[in-house]
């Protein structure tokens, strides 16, 4: 979550959803929140009823949201940042920013170099641009007077990273002392250059792009924008909607700079909600099964043939001098104490040089092309189903009869499982594990506003069937076993493996950590001297003397006694920020953390998400490190300088601030910027197994979007297969208007064809207002929606729609553009 | 005793107790003996597996079998509540899709065959042993690089943080695979 | 015991559906086939004897800018129907079998080990809403979970309705708090909502009442709904009156004969 972790600090929702119900207004986009997370709209439902709150819908299709909603803006897929930019202009034009809160609490003071350029006089570029290297040398991105990196790439921006490791911000070395106006007049403050970035993006821009009619989105506009302030927050809540596209993060950037500029982070009623699609999709990340961190958001070391490559190097690249980051060398060696053990040593590195180096795109998408080219030889699923799940599933399948050898783990034969029944004559050898279900086994998940909830066991698996915990921990020990005296093997003997068969209560005392003496209370008292042992700081803590995820007697406004929100059982994140400098309360309406000078403390109804004894006035100390060279006002206390980040120096690869480009396949030219259609820094992985339209094509005529329904789960192993979910949406359909039904001579029910530069699949047509054609730069734009659950097993069956999909990758998170591309619709004869 | 009989008779219990013989008089005993299926089952507290909003369930059991699954009305996320997937998690868990044999398919066969678990897991760890052998790499440009990337992991927003720890601990840290990745992007 | 009811808000209805799950997953309902229908979201399409919850879809054309809370114009419309337990229930009347009977709850129970799928209640029911299992020919509808509700616990579909579009409760407070909604949503400029709850006809009002927008049909409402066994009751008593007088007068004749005492009346 670069978007966020960019912004604010953390790569996470800076919110809980039971917050939602204290806002007075709510953005949805880029989301259907009332049909994918039903239970969360709750509290959406409940600020519409009890406080009034106006709720705003901006989504392609009127959908189940869209009826719950106050105002429903249809817009163009794909054209988000127009929409957002637009409303960041609005705001600013009409001065309806947040003064008090933007001075002190954002970069929007801060000096920026002379060598920067901007968009505007760059024909849709920013400097730094490198088109043989097709990126960005964000150089010229950095604060005015702060020193270049004197080694290597700018942080973040090497090029086997991904954008997870980014959410460290360990930018900072680079944003030391920067030089600020905090009159905001200076023509190269972040204010004044956001101000001209951003001043294209009107409402006359929003009807040409996104089909909305600029008078509605005024109306629009100034409803949320009015309830924001002193009195009045205003949330914003999106899910893939908004990642899944070519220009994701930094559409997500968008919201992130809105929500700054009216004052709504940190704030009850504010922030922004992102409503992730799978149980454990955050906890994934914090602690990752992703190639380019590790847990705690830890960037994984890279093959840098500049660097020396030891604990030392990374340390000394990673680390901030100031802000929370100053802790990482903590973290690190805490880490590999937790995962070689005493074999850990200060002599040894700690066992750093054990850890694989990153040499190149080890994403999904890159080994998976990678495989489908023969390279690699075996596969682990465990939970998954790319066969049904990712873009362009024939070639997804395609690699899978690459393998030598392909282990899946579900709970039911998947498509995964089962696509050599298409392709038989492939050599892959397949294993298939049954898996323990969610009942079957004790865990925790970590939910969409980063709490741990544990669940207790209730009955033993059936038949074979093993927690993937089980089988992880008999996995290594087999491997264990297998290891040799070779240098190769080190890290294997070395690894701390000493499990009880499915314990995973003592999996989870590991993540929290402990020391060599016994017991911590949290990632506070983690040393880098080897003493301590911690799987992941950010979750330390949740094993404070009892197991929090556990918890389960909620109390007060967030529910404080249930779960534990990661960091430090934090319920809004960057809190501070809802009093204002001198530590007292916006308003009383909106009060949530407060300096209590009796006390000589921060206090209220959540736990501060700051250091409870640093007073409002504190200056910082900067002879000090870390934490204490942030002053006593500075919110964003991951961050080297303590504030929220309009303006992003370094850390993202396409930009400090978000530009509207076109998606990959557009049929339209690119509005904003007319030199330059798409995100010039995404990687088309354009190859004849993943090919392209052409912008325009006159192939596709038409807009494809793709999205969930309710009555399902993502491919559907989770759906397909019931009965009593199966029967409520039994077959693919595609949602298109009336008027293209009209134009392909197609009537409801009909089947039709839809295909891509991909492929071709088949669906019954739903013709429906609720998708309505858009009036967009003077022509008729028709769009196709299409959800994504279908898939060739299970009790009801249907064509797989990501299929249609190319294999893309946004800049910095490396995933797919799915909900903007281009099609055909014609009647089946 | 015919006395007794004669009372259970709906037209004389309607007489005898002026009802109009439709009320609670014309119950059956299955009827009347009528309980909620999960009552004094045993309970565990749960959260649902579907999507992240992470809606608190309990979940209902008896002698080792799964009763029902209901929404905790405890939980300050949920409180009781539950989507349609969270509300169908019973037969998420029982329903008769779910494999409960290791299946192999061995190269260019037409069908699966099941495999002890035990074998399986043997079979499962040399493939993954050979493969990491034939594709280490040590290093690269005289430094360090200790990856193995012949051999992928992909999943992981499903499975709890204690698994998606103990998966990262030993591809990455113990074997060295580098390609390790899950559908978190968000 | 007091008498029970549900109050089922259309507007605040998302139409998900849990209340159809919820239902089949505690009431054990098997599924009700794989059809795709075409019309909106709605694969369910009436409620029978395997739907006992059915969320209704009511589509029209969008307008810019005007969310579905708009005061002006709704666009899509759920509404969770279901039995609605009638004051007077015309199954209930129509059931020679004594299957269907009326619980201390108020509401309006088959006993599927007494039913015998004669089916007559299915033509009784004004809403259409009791069927028969083709499989097992014996009627089956919303229990209105009298087994849950026998130990205290509400409905299944209430309790996991996830924006408080079903409530469960004491019947008259429901219907006190459905007055107060319709009042609250007048104001809010919503002219077009009405509570549902037809006691002016024969069935006497329904333990199940909706909170609608606009006409009640769209939402396979009828304005005046009657229950056509209306005047068998007090037949079916006459009826059963003189039969156990008959009865009884052979087995006093029985009884007389044994004991000899009777003669003399």
């Amino acid at each position: 979550m670069p978007g966020l972790g960019t912004t604010f600090g953390r790569g996470g929702a800076t919110t809980a959803q039971q917050d939602l119900a204290n806002a007075d207004a709510i953005l949805i986009m880029g989301s259907s929140m009332a049909e994918n997370h039903p239970v969360g709209f709750q509290w959406v439902i409940e600020a519409r009823e009890k406080s009034g709150a106006k709720i705003i819908h901006v989504d392609p299709r009127f959908n189940r949201t869209s009826a719950m909603a106050d105002y429903w803006l249809p817009l163009r897929a794909g054209s988000d940042i127009v929409f957002l930019g637009a409303m960041i202009n609005y705001t600013l034009a009409n001065d309806r920013w947040f003064r008090d809160y933007v001075i002190p609490y954002t970069n929007a003071s801060t000096i920026l170099r002379e060598d920067f350029v901007d968009t505007e006089d760059l024909g849709g570029l920013f400097s730094g641009w490198d088109p043989e290297k097709k990126q960005y040398d964000s150089e010229t991105w950095l604060y005015d007077g702060a020193s270049a990196k004197s080694e290597g790439t700018q942080p973040g921006m090497h090029e086997n990273s991904g954008g997870h490791g980014k959410d460290r911000s360990g930018e900072a070395q680079n944003l030391d002392h920067p030089r600020r106006d905090e009159t905001l007049q200076h023509p190269r403050c972040v204010f004044q250059v956001m101000k001209r970035h951003f001043a294209r993006y009107t409402p006359r821009m929003v009807e040409e792009v996104c089909g909305i009619p600029a008078e509605r989105f005024i109306e629009v506009a100034d409803i949320f924008t009015a309830a924001s302030g002193r009195e009045k927050t205003a949330a914003i809540c999106y899910a893939v909607g908004w990642t899944q596209h070519s220009t994701g993060v930094q559409t997500i950037r968008a919201a992130a700079i809105l929500q700054l500029l009216l004052g709504n982070i940190g704030r009850p009623g504010g922030g922004i909600m992102a409503l992730r699609g799978h149980a454990s999709i955050q906890g994934s990340t914090d602690i990752p099964t992703l190639y380019d961190i590790l847990p705690g958001y830890l960037p994984m070391p890279m093959h840098d043939a500049e660097s020396a490559g030891d604990l030392a190097a990374y340390i000394k690249k990673n680390r901030s001098p100031k802000g929370w980051w100053y802790n990482l060398d903590k973290y690190i060696v805490s880490l590999l104490k937790a995962y070689y053990g005493d074999a850990a040593t200060p002599e040894n590195d700690f066992g750093f040089e054990w850890l694989p180096r990153l040499t190149g795109d080890h994403s999904y998408f890159g080994y998976w092309l990678d495989m489908a080219d023969g390279a690699l030889e075996g596969l682990f699923v465990m939970g998954q189903n790319p066969a049904v799940g990712s873009p362009n599933g024939k070639l997804e399948r395609k690699a899978l009869t690459k393998l030598k050898w392909l282990v899946v783990r579900d709970l039911v034969e998947t498509e995964t499982a089962t696509f050599w029944k298409k392709e038989e004559d492939c050599d892959t050898e397949v294993f298939f594990f049954p898996a323990a279900s969610h009942v079957e086994k004790a865990g925790t998940f970590t939910n969409t506003q980063r709490m741990l909830q544990w669940r207790e066991q209730a009955v033993e698996p059936p038949g074979e069937a093993r927690s993937e915990l089980s089988f992880m921990i008999e996995l290594g020990k087999m491997m264990k076993a297998r290891a040799t005296e070779l240098n190769r093997d080190a890290p294997l003997r070395a690894l701390a493996w000493d499990y009880a068969d499915d314990d995973a209560d003592q999996v989870l005392r590991e993540i929290h950590g402990k020391s060599r003496d016994g017991a911590i209370k949290h990632f506070g008292e983690l040393k880098n001297d080897g003493s301590t042992s911690c799987g992941c700081w950010i979750y330390s803590g949740v094993y404070d003397g009892e197991n929090k995820a556990l918890k389960r007697e909620p109390r007060g406004r967030y529910g404080h006694g249930w779960g534990y929100a990661w960091p430090l059982d934090r319920r809004i994140l960057y809190n501070r920020a809802s009093a204002a400098p001198d530590g007292t309360p916006w308003s009383e309406r909106k009060k949530l953390v407060w300096w209590d000078e009796a006390k000589g403390e921060w206090g209220g109804d959540d736990i501060p998400d700051f250091t409870r004894g640093k007073r409002p006035d504190f200056a910082g100390d900067e002879s000090r490190g870390g934490d204490e060279a942030l002053r006593g006002d500075a919110p964003f206390i991951m961050h080297p300088d303590g504030v929220g980040w309009l303006w992003v120096a370094s850390g993202l690869k396409d930009g400090p601030l978000p530009s509207h480009y076109e998606p990959l396949e557009s049929n339209l030219p690119n509005a904003v910027h007319p030199r330059q259609q798409s995100n010039p820094a995404s990687n088309r992985m354009e190859r004849p197994d993943n090919a392209y339209a052409s912008s325009p094509d006159a192939r596709f005529p038409y807009v494809l979007t793709t999205y969930r329904l309710t009555e399902h789960h993502t491919s559907g192993a989770m759906s397909r297969t019931l009965s009593h979910l199966a029967e409520l949406q039994p077959e693919l359909f595609a949602e298109i208007s009336p008027e293209l039904a009209k134009e392909v001579g197609v009537a409801n029910g009909d089947v039709i064809k839809i295909s891509s530069a991909r492929a071709e699949i088949e669906a019954r047509a739903l013709v429906t207002g609720r998708m309505p054609s858009l009036d967009v730069q003077g022509r008729r734009v028709h769009q196709v929606g299409l959800p994504y659950h279908f898939g060739g097993n299970g009790l009801v069956t249907g064509d797989v729609v990501n299929d249609l999909l190319a294999i893309s990758e946004e800049p910095n998170v490396r995933i797919m553009e799915a909900k903007a591309l281009t099609c055909d619709v014609r009647r089946k004869c | 005793m015919l006395a007794e009989l004669l009372l259970k008779w709906p037209l004389i219990r309607q007489l005898v107790n002026g009802g109009d013989g439709t009320g609670v008089e014309a119950m059956s005993d299955t009827t009347k003996a009528l309980r909620p299926k999960n009552e004094g089952a045993n309970v565990a507290r749960s959260i649902c597996p579907y999507c992240a909003v992470g809606c608190g369930q309990l979940v209902y059991h008896r002698d080792g079998k799964v009763v029902s699954i209901e929404g905790d009305p405890a939980s300050p996320i949920s409180r009781g509540h539950l989507c349609p997937k969270g509300a169908d998690s019973f037969q998420l868990v029982t329903h008769d899709a779910r494999v409960t044999r290791v299946k192999y398919r061995a190269p260019r066969s037409r069908e699966w065959i099941e495999l002890p678990l035990a074998q399986a897991m043997e079979m499962v760890a040399d493939r993954a042993w050979k493969t990491r052998e034939r594709t280490f790499t040590e290093s690269k440009d005289g430094k360090p690089v200790m990856q193995c990337t012949g051999m992928a992991h992909l999943g992981g927003a499903t499975l709890d943080n204690e698994e998606n720890y103990l998966i990262k601990k030993l591809f990455t840290a113990g074997l060295g695979m580098v390609c390790v990745s899950n559908q978190a992007r968000i | 015991m007091t008498t029970t009811g549900f109050l089922t808000d259309s507007t605040l209805c998302i139409g998900c559906k849990a209340c159809e799950v919820a239902c089949k997953e505690w009431n054990d309902v098997p599924d009700d086939g794989f059809l795709w229908s075409g019309l909106s979201y709605d694969n369910t399409l009436t409620l029978g004897a395997s739907s006992w919850r059915h969320v209704k879809f009511v589509e029209h054309q969008p307008r810019t800018g005007c969310g579905g809370n708009a005061p002006g114009h709704s666009t899509w419309q759920f509404s969770s129907d279901v039995c609605k337990h009638c004051g007077n229930a015309g199954c209930l009347e129509a059931c020679p079998t004594g299957s269907i009977v009326r619980t201390e709850f108020g509401s309006v129970y088959v006993q599927p080990d007494v039913c015998n799928g004669c089916g007559y209640c299915v033509v009784a029911c004004p809403f259409g809403v009791i069927d028969r299992r083709p499989d097992d020919g014996r009627a089956f509808k919303c229990t209105f979970c009298y087994d849950r509700q026998k130990a205290g616990m509400e409905p299944a579909c209430a309790k996991a309705c996830p924006t408080g579009s079903i409530l469960f409760g004491d019947l008259d407070k429901l219907q006190r708090r459905g007055e107060e909604r319709v009042e609250q949503l007048h104001a809010a400029g919503m002219d077009d909502a009405s509570l549902y709850n037809p006691t002016d006809t024969s069935v006497g009002g329904i333990h199940a009442m909706f909170l609608i927008r606009g006409d009640s049909r769209a939402y396979n409402l009828p304005p005046k709904p009657e229950v056509p066994t209306t005047l068998l009751p007090r037949a079916w008593t006459a009826a059963g009156i003189g039969a156990a007088a008959m009865v009884i007068g052979s087995l006093a004749a029985f009884a007389m004969c044994g004991s000899g005492r009777s003669a003399k009346r």
